[in-house]
């Protein structure tokens, strides 16, 4: 594949990544969420396979075949599972308002940027040129888990979060070693499934998922 | 250039304009049969709106009492504001001899210059109804403004100018930019803002006279006769150059780069299908949404906003 061609193709997977984490930011409709988190572990998938064929050797298209598994399909199948049983359809009352929040992504991408250029004038690549695109996912996954209350749209921004760091090692250190890529995907699935006992937990017991009831003490 | 070459991209130029001012009306008509058969009516043709222009047409003109100037002399602004930005866009030929002109910024403050006019006029007739279309107009395009300044500095910075035939050329010449991630959002803001400042759902419903939903229908309450069929023009007109810059920017095969009775006619086709098509694929989006309470619409402009911020800062980090 030619430099130009591997390079269009890898700024075209980062932007769909950028695109679909400013998405869930923006939309409330739950189910809207778990959508643009498949699509978004295609596209991490995608890019891990893009990666692998400069790599040249299998281990990166084992990783992606995983990501594709567990990202694309597992969890946004556990996910809407967990949507099926809350009943609730959408993010009613975030704390911050949608579009300060979507100025606060404006900001927040700006601000990867800038953090990341020391980091990428270190190697100026084509790859690590993209970086600051999974930093800035993952602050995005961190406004969205500050600023949420549904449980479901806490663990959408957790696995946007995720994906972003995902996306950052893949372009920094061009893959990560399969092993670790398999723990994280392991301890990630775990915490979801976890979640989603405490989300029928949560809902048993108050009869919503609005993690604000968590904070008064009850027996 | 010489001579011949002058007076094939001169024509151009005329048939452009005659285009677009022919086909507007026909586009507006074609979205309405095109929302009419989703919903299982039978529509009412697409000579409609021609018809409708003509009735006003033969119609006296009257003005309320207390109007003055600005009132008077709206529609003819905002309809030759449209004129002007068909003249020198580059919708079927980049040769016009008016390209100097055709600067991204400079339609754009066209635009602003007839939604302005009638926002102005709006205000001027003193009724109350006026005056609430001129708030929310003025609303829409405080909002809509800056999303179409910043996505078009995001073009303009792969291209590096902002005139709007060395960009449509510029994606000719190498479509990878079409595909690059900081046109692809900006593609993304750009059709909010194109839905936006053209009155459509889920921003404004064109096809209603409900007192809480009005925005452009509003300001242009108190026109009638040939003043009002000028005001309709006008606004069907705005879509479809709205339409054409958009299809332009982004899918810009078929314009016509090199004056000449050949590459015009192909230049009109494709022009016309691809406005037809784009008007079609938005009439029947619509169908599936709901106007938005007027207090979300600064939601959906703040979105395309931060599209365009991030067309930009992606023009910048990734490349």
């Amino acid at each position: 594949m030619s430099v130009a061609l591997f390079s269009q193709l890898l700024y075209l997977l980062c932007g769909g990544l950028l695109l679909s984490s400013v998405l869930m930011l923006w939309r409330r409709q739950l189910s809207a969420l778990v959508g643009l988190l498949a699509a978004q572990g295609v596209l991490l998938a995608g890019m891990a396979a893009l990666l692998g064929t400069q790599d040249g050797g299998l281990e990166l298209y084992v990783v992606a075949l995983g990501i594709l598994v567990l990202k694309g399909g597992v969890l946004p199948a556990v996910l809407r599972r967990v949507l099926a049983n809350s009943g609730a359809a959408r993010e009613t009352q975030p704390l911050v308002n949608v579009p300060a929040s979507l100025l606060a992504a404006a900001m927040l991408t700006l601000l990867a940027y800038a953090v990341s250029r020391p980091l990428v004038e270190l190697d100026p690549t084509p790859i690590t040129h993209a970086a600051p695109v999974g930093i800035a996912m993952v602050l995005l996954g961190f406004f969205m888990l500050v600023t949420r209350r549904r449980a479901l749209s806490q663990v959408a921004g957790f696995l946007l979060l995720d994906n972003g760091i995902a996306a950052t090692a893949f372009l920094v250190t061009s893959g990560v070693p399969l092993i670790v890529e398999l723990a994280v995907s392991m301890d990630l699935l775990l915490v979801v499934l976890v979640l989603q006992v405490l989300t029928v937990r949560l809902r048993t017991a108050f009869g919503d998922t609005d993690i604000g009831e968590l904070r008064e003490l009850k027996d | 250039m010489n001579g011949a070459t002058t007076s094939w991209s001169v024509l151009g130029v005329v048939v452009q304009v005659m285009l677009v001012i022919a086909g507007a009306p026909v586009l507006v008509a074609l979205m309405r049969q095109v929302r009419a058969r989703l919903e299982g009516r039978v529509g009412a043709g697409l000579g409609q709106p021609w018809r409708d222009l003509r009735k006003q047409l033969r119609k006296e003109s009257i003005a309320p009492d207390g109007s003055t100037m600005v009132f008077a002399a709206a529609p003819a602004v905002a309809l030759s504001s449209m004129v002007l930005i068909v003249c020198a866009a580059p919708f079927i030929t980049t040769t016009s001899p008016l390209d100097g002109v055709a600067d991204l910024f400079a339609v754009v403050s066209l635009l602003l210059v007839a939604s302005i006019a009638l926002a102005l006029a709006g205000l001027d007739t003193g009724s109350a109804f006026g005056g609430m279309g001129s708030s929310r107009t003025v609303t829409v395009a405080a909002l809509a403004e800056p999303t179409l300044l910043v996505a078009g500095f995001a073009l303009s910075v792969q291209v590096g100018s902002s005139n709007l035939a060395s960009l449509v050329e510029h994606g000719q010449r190498v479509p990878g930019t079409i595909l690059s991630p900081a046109s692809l959002l900006a593609a993304v803001a750009l059709w909010i803002v194109v839905v936006a400042e053209a009155g459509r759902l889920p921003v404004d419903n064109p096809s209603t006279h409900l007192e809480l939903t009005m925005i452009h229908e509003a300001t242009i309450l108190e026109y009638a006769g040939p003043d009002l069929a000028m005001v309709e023009l006008g606004s069907a007109m705005r879509l479809a150059v709205l339409l054409g810059l958009w299809g332009n920017l982004f899918l810009p095969w078929g314009v016509a780069t090199t004056a000449g009775p050949g590459t015009l006619a192909l230049g009109a086709i494709v022009f016309v299908v691809k406005v037809a098509a784009l008007g079609a694929v938005l009439a029947a989006s619509e169908v599936f949404m709901a106007k938005w309470r007027l207090f979300r619409v600064p939601e959906l402009l703040a979105g395309s906003f931060l599209f365009s911020v991030l067309a930009v800062s992606s023009s910048f980090f990734l490349s």
